[in-house]
């Protein structure tokens, strides 16, 4: 577009393109800081852990043992915390999420659309700091009372053994839960949305029911679900605020539900400020690097598989190729 | 026959437990809002609005400091992100194709998924370390680069809704590129963008935990930009896990009004949205 052919031939070209060239870079640069930002990060976040990395290696995500007083740190607790509360709330919200996807975009009568595709987004709106306000006051005594409620014979199960406390694993596990689906199903719905509607008629000319025709198409649009669903797994690794609130901080390694834990996010979270010393600080900056990896992974694996997905989506041509008219044919 | 007869009764399982999805989803979104409106109605008062924090046993005070403070982190953080944002959208839906474009693209859906804990701990070693002073400008910061991949997409896909025919026009009249989109593009999309800075200021006003550490909270009335400041989810952090009842009916309080924020930029945005999408297919 550069490129035509007025611009050549008109006196002022040379203004013309100096102007263009001038626009170009002035908005490329500043638009370059997007980019700047983003590999700042990752720069200050080596550079910041570079003390622990050095003096534990590997050691550092094998030990068990946290302790900033005698400069021993090992953050496999945390990061068993982290994985155990972001695979459970996946398990959980996972097939939520789906589900409502499936509602949304292929069930619901039109006038209900809207209303509940706006509370479902308002599910994403409320901040972190408000789903741990209400674990800490409202979930945390209920989980509380159905640990209470358990029946002994259940509770020689390591899944279900501890004192029932309340906060724990399962609080977390369950708010992030609660985090995850609007962001999963989402997604889920943009992907069934691309999922060509032949895909569903052809079903249904086969003498398909409802569930086999949806399941047809959940079936096509595979890629892009198991996108929708990692992208939920990015947000619950990274979750914050809410986690802390309700998970007890405690760092220990155990399957129960239960127990009180710890995540990644929770230990930068608590004891960031409190780093009196730079091996202190290195080290929960490691926590942070391996964090924002471990993100970026997922993201980058979700939005290919989601891309992927409406790419493929796109070029199934939802009519048989159509007839060319012989007035189109180049004679 | 049977056949077929579970296959009716499967399939209307299935529609059924879709929908039984839904409302397993709206049960605790409605819950949260009960209790807010429960518990944060109640706590809200002129004194909640006006005061500063009480010490401890001290009964009143309210969260104006908090207030405050979180105006001046989303004005320094939308200070910064704004101007960023709007152009890197504009640089990538101006010259979509190219390889740079993409890269920014790129870079901004990546940033766009990182955890608000980390860029907490980059605004931290770029804002807080050198000087070591917790500070409201750290604070902005942290919360710009949480706001810049949100303007900048929403730009970019804003500015794409205007027909390519008004640019063309205006190149075709020999206008140059820089002011066919600056002078033509961008205000055609103004509103939109405008909307978009909204949307994204909702997303980051509640956002706490790039804060702990770079804004760090402050009990007193501060507007200063080179000193720690007191913000709204901070203050409801600090409250919520303190022992004292009265600090936590304020909690709520706070809580309540960061959504009854957050709604009402969520609204102003999807009317302006909608309402532009309606002059679009005019």
């Amino acid at each position: 577009m550069n490129e035509n052919g007025l611009s050549r031939t008109g006196r002022r070209r040379p203004r013309r393109v100096a102007d263009d060239a001038f626009f170009r870079t002035a908005t490329g640069l500043v638009g370059g800081i997007v980019i700047l930002i983003t590999l700042a990060i990752a720069f200050e976040l080596v550079r910041n852990s570079g003390l622990s990395i050095a003096k534990f290696g590997l050691r550092f995500w094998t030990g068990r043992v946290w302790d900033p007083v005698s400069g021993e740190f090992g953050a496999l607790p945390f990061l068993w915390g982290t994985l155990y509360s972001s695979f459970l709330a996946l398990a959980i919200a996972g097939p939520i999420a789906i589900g409502i996807a499936v509602y949304l975009s292929e069930l619901a009568p039109g006038v209900l659309r809207r209303p509940l595709v706006f509370l479902t987004e308002l599910l994403a709106a409320i901040p972190s700091i408000v789903y741990g306000l209400w674990g800490v006051f409202v979930l945390i005594p209920l989980v509380r009372g159905l640990e209470k409620g358990m029946p002994d014979a259940l509770r020689k199960f390591p899944l279900f053994s501890g004192p029932p406390l309340g906060v724990g694993m399962l609080s977390a596990a369950l708010i992030l839960a609660v985090m995850v689906i609007p962001f999963s199903s989402a997604v889920a719905r943009e992907v069934l949305h691309a999922v060509p509607s032949s895909q569903r008629e052809a079903a249904y000319a086969l003498g398909a029911t409802r569930f086999e025709a949806i399941r047809a198409a959940l079936f096509h649009g595979r890629t892009g679900i198991v996108g929708a669903l990692l992208l939920g797994l990015g947000r619950a690794l990274g979750e914050t605020m809410a986690v802390t609130m309700v998970i007890g901080n405690n760092p220990q390694i155990t399957p129960s539900l239960f127990a009180p834990q710890h995540t990644m996010a929770a230990v930068i979270a608590n004891e960031f400020t409190e780093a009196a010393d730079d091996l202190y600080l290195h080290a929960l900056v490691e926590i942070g690097l391996v964090l924002f990896a471990v993100t970026l992974v997922i993201n980058f694996l979700s939005r290919l598989l989601i891309w992927t997905m409406e790419r493929s989506a796109r070029t199934v041509p939802a009519p048989p190729a159509p007839v060319p008219l012989p007035s189109a044919e180049p004679a | 026959m049977t056949r077929n007869r579970r296959r009716r009764l499967v399939s209307g399982l299935f529609t059924g437990l879709c929908g039984a999805a839904v409302v397993l989803a709206l049960i605790p979104l409605i819950f949260i809002l009960f209790y807010l409106l429960k518990k944060g109605v109640g706590a809200l008062d002129l004194s909640f609005f006006v005061r500063n924090p009480r010490p401890v046993g001290e009964h009143g005070g309210g969260f104006a400091n908090a207030i405050v403070g979180t105006l001046i982190l989303i004005g320094t953080a939308a200070l910064f992100a704004v101007p960023v944002g709007v152009t890197a959208g504009l640089y990538t839906a101006e010259y979509r194709g190219t390889r740079f474009a993409a890269a920014i693209r790129f870079a901004a859906d990546l940033l766009n998924g990182v955890p608000s804990i980390v860029v907490g701990i980059f605004a931290y070693s770029v804002a807080v370390l050198p000087v070591k002073r917790f500070s409201a400008l750290a604070g902005g910061f942290a919360l710009g680069v949480m706001m810049i991949p949100i303007v900048a997409r929403t730009t970019e896909e804003l500015l794409r809704l205007v027909p390519d025919a008004l640019r063309d026009g205006a190149l075709a009249l020999g206008a140059t590129r820089a002011k066919a989109a600056l002078s033509v593009v961008l205000p055609a999309a103004l509103p939109g963008i405008l909307t978009g800075i909204l949307v994204a200021i909702a997303r980051i006003a509640g956002e706490t935990a790039p804060l702990l550490f770079t804004a760090f909270g402050n009990r007193f009335f501060s507007t200063r930009l080179d000193q720690p400041i007191a913000a709204l989810p901070i203050q409801v952090y600090t409250y919520a896990i303190s022992p004292y009842e009265e600090w936590h009916r304020q909690a709520w309080a706070g809580a309540f009004l960061l959504v009854m924020i957050i709604l009402v930029l969520s609204i102003l945005a999807r009317t302006a949205t909608r309402r532009l999408e309606r002059m679009h297919r005019a």
